[in-house]
């Protein structure tokens, strides 16, 4: 017995009750590889991660990420990269980089001279 | 749209304690600091267990969510209900696209996923089970479904898990759109003839129970959320949010002159709590599990899209494409 629905378009699908013993619809891969998608809102700015798709390829994988990523607000260029082709750092390593932010030498902000030259001045002029 | 994080009553607190300590501890010191876990960190697997059931139930009740309103596309009234009627349904798959992927980074694939939907071993928010018998139920689910929708999701937001969180952000933006939207249909009748109000009134009493059910039981009756709570896994009890959401949208219901079926429904302006007639939780089990108006219909249409649509997924489908775990 097909299901009957309120919906007339249900009703056209002549689709059955799902089974209790119901198995796999779906095989490992059938819903394709991920792709990394990379959205550019104007001229000029960076391009951001903004989230994935699944596609067969990297032209459906545009696509798609036109659709998904593109459907709202501004646009102006998009990238997708196979997620099977970025190689990502360990988290577990984040660690190497735990005293960057305090390398003052490496930062404008790590060079004061004014106190040094009002001091010269003062002794100086004085 | 949804609610929930459903945690079966009676489910076991999870033993977190049997696992590496010394990793458990620095686990939870992360997120005692209000910093993120990402897909590839160490974490419990009870932890990892109720995200994927979270966020795949999520999944799942958005892409089940657009079938009943996707039913009334084709019947809205006038062109610019219907742009804003498609606009929303597209936005409702892309979400559960987001939130698949974000699941998939916690190891379970969109196969399995789309799987475990269609046997009935996941579960998706049992306001979907019913069906949206007039345009008047496109008002109140674009209305109310979505703003219950928003307190969970923004409560969700906040939590430790960094895919999750990032999906999440994103689709709180487009919500609030589907909000003002289904606020706009909900005003147009309610502003409307004597007919149209009466039938938004009627939508209203059907979907009254559902949206009270939205949050899950009580907090009374579903125990174990304390450890969930403090891995930012669950960020309100279920009682917290209904209390939210109460507050924000019935004054907004109250206002233009329409009733809630429930007479016991008030403010008790001494504590600021909402006082309410206890929905009937037999129903919501009965529903959940299984035994609702529309579960077998959601169910099937959607094993038909997987099974219709192989043919065009295997056509283009490249034989050298491989299986690989979104990073984030």
């Amino acid at each position: 017995m097909p299901i009957l629905s309120l919906d007339p378009r249900v009703n056209r699908l002549q689709a059955e009750q799902v089974s209790d013993d119901q198995g796999p619809v779906l095989a490992a891969g059938d819903h394709w590889p991920s792709y990394q998608v990379f959205h550019q809102r104007r001229r000029g700015e960076k391009h951001s991660s903004v989230g994935i798709v699944h596609a067969p390829s990297s032209e459906m994988a545009m696509a798609l990420a036109k659709e998904q990523y593109g459907r709202r607000g501004e646009t102006s260029n998009l990238w997708v990269v196979c997620s099977a082709d970025v190689l990502e750092m360990d988290y577990a390593d984040e660690d190497v980089f735990r005293t960057t932010p305090s390398k003052s030498y490496r930062d404008p902000a790590g060079y004061k001279v004014n106190e040094k030259i009002d001091a010269f001045k003062a002794k100086n002029q004085g | 749209m949804y609610g929930g994080g459903y945690v079966p009553v009676g489910a076991e607190e999870p033993k977190a304690a049997i696992e590496n300590p010394e990793l458990l501890a620095q686990f939870e010191a992360r997120i005692a600091r209000g910093e993120k876990i990402e897909p590839r960190d160490w974490m419990p697997a009870a932890y990892r267990k109720q995200l994927i059931r979270m966020i795949e139930q999520h999944a799942h009740s958005e892409i089940i969510g657009s079938l009943p309103e996707g039913t009334w596309i084709t019947r809205a009234p006038g062109f610019r209900r219907k742009l804003a009627l498609m606009a929303k349904v597209q936005d409702e798959v892309g979400h559960a696209q987001l939130l698949y992927s974000a699941a998939e980074t916690l190891g379970k694939s969109r196969e399995d996923m789309i799987n475990d939907l269609i046997n009935g071993k996941s579960k998706y928010s049992n306001v979907f089970n019913y069906p949206a018998e007039t345009w008047a139920d496109v008002a109140v689910i674009g209305f109310l479904i979505d703003a219950a929708a928003i307190v969970n999701q923004v409560a969700n937001s906040k939590g430790s898990y960094g895919p999750y969180c990032r999906a999440l952000e994103r689709i709180c933006y487009e919500e609030s759109f589907h909000l003002k939207q289904g606020h706009s249909v909900f005003v147009w009748l309610a502003t409307g003839t004597s007919m149209q109000r009466d039938m938004l009134q009627q939508a209203l009493n059907r979907w009254w129970e559902p949206i009270m059910h939205f949050f899950g039981p009580s907090d009374k009756m579903s125990q174990h959320t304390e450890t969930l709570m403090r891995w930012k896994v669950k960020m309100a009890t279920n009682d917290v949010m209904r209390q939210q959401f109460l507050n924000m949208y019935v004054p907004k219901i109250w206002e233009l002159g329409l009733s809630l079926p429930d007479p016991q429904l008030r403010k008790d302006e001494s504590t600021g709590q909402w006082l309410f007639t206890e929905p009937n939780w037999d129903t919501f089990f009965k529903v959940i599990n299984g035994d609702g108006p529309c579960n077998r219909e959601r169910l099937a249409v959607r094993k038909v899209a997987e099974e219709r649509g192989a043919w065009v997924r295997a056509a283009l489908s490249r034989a050298d494409a491989r299986y690989v775990t979104p990073l984030a």
